[in-house]
C-alpha cells in the first residue's frame, strides 16, 4: 500500500492544472501555448499516476483498495475514495484518453484555448471523482458537476446549432439525476449512511429497492443512454467540439454502466432481477433499432452516435444478464468502445479540420489521397463491428455468451444488431474512403500530420492487442466481478427462500 | 438599577442598533447631506457591533420582556444573517449612491432601523412582539422603496409594497386576533398547550397568520408585489430586499409555526406543502420569460423561498436546519448575484435587461465567471453551495415522507436550471456587447467573499452544517 492519497492526487491534479493555467497572464500567443503545454504535461502526469495504481493493484482482492477517509460533511456523510477491479478501468480509460483528447484539440481549438484547457482539465477531475468515490453524496457531487464544463464545452467550442444542443444535454441529464438524488437521500435513511461499501452489504428492503432502482435507472439510463432517452446524445455528439465528443462517446457514457454495476445490481439485486425483462427489452430494441437509424445517417457524427447507443444496448444487456460472463462482457465492451468510439470521432474530426464539413457525401475516394487515414480508419471501424481479432469482438461475444444462459431471445436479437453495425459502419467507410476521388474540394486533401498520428497510433494498437489479448482487463476486474455475481445470486435466493417461507 | 439592566441584556443588539440609529439620525439632521458617506460607514460599523454582540452574549437561550423576548441558537444564527445581509447591504451601495446622486443619510439608517425590526421579528416569541417587529421592520422597508422620490418606478413601487403589506399585516393581525380568542393568550408556549386539533377558530386564525408569514417571505399565492417592487426599487434597495427582510420573515415563519402550533402539524404543514409547491413552480415558470434581470432575480427568490419551505414542511430539526442551511446559502448568493448587478453600468447608465451580460465572458473573464457559478449555484448544481442548501432540505423532506413534494422540488429545480442556464449561454456564447464600466472596489469585495464562499463551500461544509444543526435543537 501506498502511504500517501495517490487517490485524491490523480483526482485532484487536474484541477490544479486548471488553477494554473487560470493564473497564467494573458499574453496572446504565448498565453495560449503554455495554456495547451501545461494541460499536456497535467494529463500526462496524472496518466501515469494513474498507472502506478495499476501496477500497485492487488488484482486477487475484490475488495475496495487505496481507500481514503476525511471527515467531511456532518453526520455519516464522509470523503471515502477507493477503487476495486470495476473502477479502476474506467480510471485509467479516462486518464489515458484525457492526453489524447488535449492532442486532438491543439490545432482544432483556436479561440479561447485557455478557457478550453481549464474546462478539460476541470471535466477530468470531475470523472476521475465519479469513478473512484465510495460514498453516495460524493458521487452524485462529481457525477452531476461534470456536467457545467461539458455544458460550456459543447455550447462555447461546438457547431451551429450548439446552444440547442447544450441545453438539451444539460437539462437532460439533469432531470435524470435529480431523482436519483432523492433516491440516494431515501437510502441514507434507511441505512444510516451514505458510504458505498457499507450500503452494498446493507439489504434494503424490496419496495425501497423498486423505487431506488427506478430512480437510479432513471439517471443512468440518460447517461448511458438508452432507448428511448438517448435522444440528447446525437445532438450532443454533432455540435460538440471533437475532443468533447470523444469524451462524451468514451468516457461520460460510460459512468451509465459503471452506475449499474455499482449500485443497481448489487444495492437492489431482487429489484434489478425483477426489472431485467425491462432492460433487456430496451437494450435489444436500443440495438436494433438505433442500428436501423444509423444506417440512414447523412452525417459522419450522427451515424457513430447513434452505433454508440446500439453498443450500450450491449452493456446494459450484459450487466442485466448478472452471469460472470455478462459483466465481464459488459466492462470489457464499455473499455473497448471507449476506445474504439473515441478514436473514430478522433477520425471523423481529422477530415472535418480539413473540410469543415461532416456530410457523408461531401467525402468519397479518401484512399487515395489519405492512405494511412484509411489505414486508421478501417481498423477502428472493424472493432466496431466487432471483428474477431479486434476489442470489440471480445466484449460483444462476452455479453452474448452471458445473456444466452439466461434468455435465449434477447441474445439471438441482439446478435441480429451485430449484422447491423457491420452493414452501417463498413457502408460509411465505402462511401467516405473508397470509391474514385472526383470531387473537386478533396483534391488537396492531405494526410494525417504527425500530431494525428500520435493520437490514432496509441488507441489503433489497443484496438487490436485488446481483441488478441484480452486478458489484462479481464483479470483485472475478475475477482470484483465474481463477487458481485456472488452477491447478487445469494441475495436472489435469500429473497427466493423468504418468499417460499411466507407462502 | 443593576438588575434592571441585566434583564434588558438578551437585547442588546437591539438596542444598540436602536440607539446608534437614532444618534446618527441626529448626525444627519444637524450635519446636512454631506454627512451620508459618514453615515453609511458608521451604520455599517453598527451593524458589525450588533453582530458582536450577538455573539459575545452567555451561551444558552435568555428571555426577558417577561418572556416574549428570546434569544436561542436559532435566534442568533438567523440573526447573524440577518446583520450580514444589511451590512451587504449597505457596503453594495455606495457607488450606486454616489453615481445617480442618491446620497441621503436617511437610506442607511432606515436599513438600520428596518434591522432593528428583523432582530426583534427573530426573537419574538410571543405575537405582540412578533406584530412590533414585523412593523417596524415592513414600514422601514416601504419608505426604503420609495426612496428614489423623483422616479415614478421607485414611489409606485413603495406605494404597491405599503398597500398590499398593510394588507398582509391586517390579515396577520385578524389571524392573532382569533389565535388569543381561541386560546385565551398570545406567548408561543401558551398557545402550543392550547392548542387542539379540534379547535376550529384556532385553525382559522392559523390559516390568517401563515398568510401574513407568506406574503413576508413573498411565497405564492401572495408573491404578486416581488416582481414590481424588485423592479421599481433602486437596484442596492432590491439587494436589501433579496436578502435579509428574507431571512427574518422565514425565521418568523419557523418559529411561529414550530413553537407555537406544535399539536396541530398535520394542519399548517399542508398549508406549507401548498406554498412552497406553489412557490416553486412559480419561480420556475414564470422567470422563463423574464428580460429584466432585477425581475428575474424576484421570480427566482419566489422559488428560493418555497425550496427553504420544504424544510419547514417536513417540522421536524432536520428540517428546520435545513431552512438555515439553506437561507445562509441563499444569503450569500443573492448578495453576489446583485453585486454583479450593480456592476452593470454602461456610458454612466444602469443597465437591467439579460441582454447586455452579452459575451461577458469575452469582455470580463472574471465577472462572468463568478456570475456563472452563482447561477449554477442558484439553479442547485454540484459542487457549488446551492446544491447543499437544497440537499438538506430534500433530505429532511425525504425522512419526512413527504415525497411527492420532493420529488415536485426536483423537477421544479430543473425548470429552474433552463433560465439560469440561460442566462450563462447569453454571456458565455452569445457575441459581446460593450463592456461595463470597471467594478467599484465595494463591490468587488463582496463579489469576491460570496463567490469564493459559493465555490468552496463543499470543501469543508462541516462548520456551518454543525452550526446551523445545533440552533435548529434548540426550536425543540
Amino acid at each position: 500500500m501506498l502511504s500517501w492519497p495517490i487517490l485524491s492526487l490523480i483526482v485532484f491534479l487536474p484541477l490544479l492544472g486548471a488553477l494554473v493555467i487560470a493564473a497564467i497572464p494573458s499574453h496572446g500567443e504565448a498565453e495560449t501555448r503554455n495554456a495547451r503545454w501545461i494541460a499536456l504535461w497535467v494529463t500526462l502526469v496524472t496518466f501515469a499516476i494513474s498507472l502506478v495504481l495499476v501496477w500497485k493493484f492487488d488484482p486477487k482482492s475484490a475488495d475496495f483498495q487505496f481507500e481514503e477517509k476525511y471527515r467531511w460533511l456532518e453526520g455519516a456523510i464522509v470523503y471515502h475514495m477507493g477503487v476495486d477491479g470495476i473502477s479502476l478501468p474506467f480510471v485509467v480509460l479516462t486518464t489515458g484518453l484525457m492526453p489524447i483528447c488535449i492532442i486532438a484539440s491543439w490545432g482544432a481549438i483556436q479561440k479561447r484555448v485557455k478557457e478550453y484547457m481549464i474546462a478539460f482539465l476541470v471535466l477530468e477531475t470531475l470523472m476521475v471523482g465519479t469513478f473512484v468515490a465510495l460514498d453516495l453524496v460524493l458521487f452524485y457531487l462529481f457525477f452531476e458537476g461534470g456536467l457545467i464544463p461539458m455544458f460550456l464545452i459543447i455550447g462555447v467550442w461546438g457547431g451551429p446549432r450548439r446552444v440547442y444542443a447544450s441545453f438539451k444535454f444539460f437539462l437532460y441529464t439533469l432531470l435524470g439525476s435529480v431523482l436519483m438524488l432523492l433516491a440516494i437521500m431515501a437510502l441514507y435513511w434507511d441505512g444510516g449512511t451514505t458510504d458505498i461499501p457499507m450500503l452494498l452489504h446493507h439489504g434494503f428492503p424490496p419496495n425501497l429497492q423498486k423505487w431506488a432502482w427506478l430512480a437510479f435507472f432513471a439517471s443512468f439510463a440518460v447517461k448511458m443512454p438508452m432507448w428511448p432517452v438517448h435522444t440528447w446524445l446525437p445532438d450532443a455528439h454533432v455540435e460538440a467540439p471533437t475532443a468533447g465528443s470523444v469524451i462524451l462517446a468514451a468516457i461520460l457514457l460510460k459512468m451509465g454502466g459503471y452506475g449499474f454495476l455499482r449500485f443497481s445490481l448489487p444495492m437492489f439485486p431482487t429489484a434489478s432481477h425483477d426489472f431485467a425483462p425491462l432492460v433487456f427489452t430496451l437494450s435489444v430494441v436500443a440495438i436494433v433499432y438505433t442500428s436501423l437509424v444509423a444506417l440512414v445517417q447523412e452525417d459522419m457524427k450522427k451515424l457513430i452516435a447513434y452505433s454508440s447507443v446500439a453498443h450500450m444496448g450491449f452493456v446494459t444487456m450484459g450487466i442485466f444478464a448478472a452471469t460472470t460472463q455478462g459483466i465481464a462482457g459488459g466492462i470489457f465492451q464499455m473499455i473497448s468502445h471507449g476506445i474504439v468510439s473515441g478514436a473514430l470521432f478522433l477520425c471523423v474530426g481529422v477530415v472535418y479540420d480539413r473540410m469543415h464539413t461532416r456530410e457523408i457525401s461531401a467525402y468519397g475516394g479518401l484512399v487515395n489521397r489519405m492512405p494511412f487515414y484509411a489505414v486508421a480508419f478501417m481498423i477502428f471501424t472493424l472493432a466496431n463491428v466487432a471483428l474477431p481479432g479486434t476489442s470489440g469482438f471480445i466484449g460483444e461475444f462476452l455479453t452474448l455468451i452471458g445473456t444466452f444462459r439466461i434468455n435465449i431471445a434477447v441474445a439471438v436479437f441482439a446478435t441480429l444488431g451485430t449484422i447491423l453495425s457491420a452493414a452501417y459502419a463498413l457502408y460509411l467507410y465505402r462511401r467516405v474512403v473508397f470509391g474514385v476521388l472526383d470531387k473537386p474540394a478533396l483534391a488537396g486533401i492531405l494526410d494525417l500530420d504527425y500530431r494525428e498520428i500520435i493520437t490514432l497510433a496509441p488507441l489503433a494498437v489497443l484496438a487490436i492487442l485488446l481483441g488478441v489479448f484480452p486478458q489484462p482487463v479481464i483479470d483485472l476486474s475478475a475477482a470484483s466481478v465474481a463477487q458481485l455475481v456472488d452477491g447478487y445470486t445469494h441475495a436472489l435466493n435469500g429473497a427466493h427462500a423468504t418468499a417460499l417461507l411466507m407462502r | 438599577m443593576n438588575d434592571a439592566l441585566f434583564t434588558l441584556l438578551p437585547a442588546l443588539p437591539e438596542l444598540v442598533l436602536a440607539v446608534g440609529a437614532m444618534a446618527l439620525l441626529m448626525l444627519g439632521a444637524f450635519r446636512g447631506e454631506e454627512t451620508a458617506v459618514t453615515v453609511n460607514w458608521l451604520a455599517i460599523a453598527l451593524l458589525v457591533a450588533a453582530g458582536a454582540v450577538t455573539l459575545w452574549l452567555p451561551n444558552g437561550t435568555l428571555t426577558t420582556f417577561g418572556g416574549s423576548f428570546v434569544v436561542d441558537d436559532f435566534a442568533r444564527f438567523l440573526k447573524l444573517l440577518a446583520l450580514t445581509g444589511s451590512a451587504g447591504a449597505i457596503l453594495m451601495s455606495f457607488d450606486y449612491l454616489a453615481v445617480e446622486k442618491q446620497q441621503r443619510f436617511e437610506y442607511p439608517i432606515l436599513i438600520l432601523l428596518a434591522t432593528t425590526g428583523m432582530l426583534m421579528l427573530i426573537s419574538a416569541a410571543d405575537l405582540i412582539a412578533l406584530y412590533l417587529g414585523l412593523e417596524l421592520m415592513s414600514l422601514a422597508l416601504y419608505v426604503i422603496a420609495a426612496i428614489n422620490r423623483d422616479s415614478s418606478r421607485s414611489s409606485e413601487a413603495g406605494l404597491k409594497y405599503f398597500i398590499l403589506g398593510a394588507l398582509s399585516s391586517g390579515m396577520l393581525l385578524y389571524g392573532a386576533s382569533l389565535v388569543y380568542g381561541f386560546t385565551g393568550t398570545v406567548t408561543f408556549a401558551g398557545i402550543a398547550k392550547a392548542a387542539n386539533p379540534g379547535n376550529i377558530g384556532l385553525i382559522m386564525g392559523l390559516v390568517f397568520l401563515c398568510a401574513g408569514f407568506c406574503f413576508k417571505v413573498s411565497a405564492v399565492p401572495f408573491h404578486m408585489w416581488t416582481p414590481d417592487v424588485y423592479e421599481g426599487a433602486p437596484t442596492p434597495v432590491t439587494a436589501f430586499f433579496a436578502a435579509a427582510p428574507k431571512v427574518a420573515g422565514i425565521a418568523m415563519f419557523v418559529r411561529a409555526t414550530i413553537a407555537a402550533f406544535p399539536g396541530v402539524v398535520p394542519q399548517w404543514q399542508q398549508i406549507v406543502v401548498f406554498v412552497a409547491i406553489a412557490s416553486m413552480a412559480l419561480g420556475a415558470f414564470a422567470a422563463i420569460g423574464q428580460r429584466n434581470i432585477k425581475r428575474l432575480m424576484a421570480y427566482s427568490s419566489i422559488g428560493h423561498m418555497g425550496f427553504a419551505l420544504i424544510g419547514l414542511a417536513a417540522a421536524t430539526s432536520d428540517g428546520v436546519e435545513g431552512v438555515l442551511v439553506y437561507m445562509a446559502i441563499y444569503l450569500a448568493m443573492t448578495l453576489g448575484t446583485f453585486a454583479v448587478i450593480l456592476a452593470m453600468r454602461r456610458d454612466g447608465h444602469m443597465v437591467e435587461g439579460i441582454g447586455d451580460l452579452a459575451g461577458l465572458a469575452r469582455t470580463d473573464p472574471t465577472l462572468a465567471f463568478f456570475l456563472a457559478m452563482l447561477l449554477f449555484s442558484l439553479a442547485g448544481i454540484p459542487p457549488l453551495a446551492g446544491f447543499f442548501a437544497k440537499f438538506y432540505v430534500f433530505l429532511a423532506a425525504i425522512k419526512a415522507g413527504l415525497i411527492t413534494l420532493a420529488v415536485i422540488g426536483v423537477v421544479t429545480s430543473v425548470v429552474g436550471a433552463y433560465y439560469y442556464l440561460s442566462i450563462v449561454k447569453i454571456m458565455y456564447f452569445d457575441e459581446p456587447a460593450k463592456p461595463f464600466a470597471p467594478m467599484p472596489n465595494e463591490l468587488k469585495i463582496v463579489l469576491a467573499v460570496t463567490g469564493l464562499f459559493n465555490l468552496l463551500f463543499f470543501v469543508y461544509p462541516g462548520p456551518l452544517i454543525a452550526v446551523a444543526s445545533a440552533a435548529a435543537k434548540s426550536l425543540f
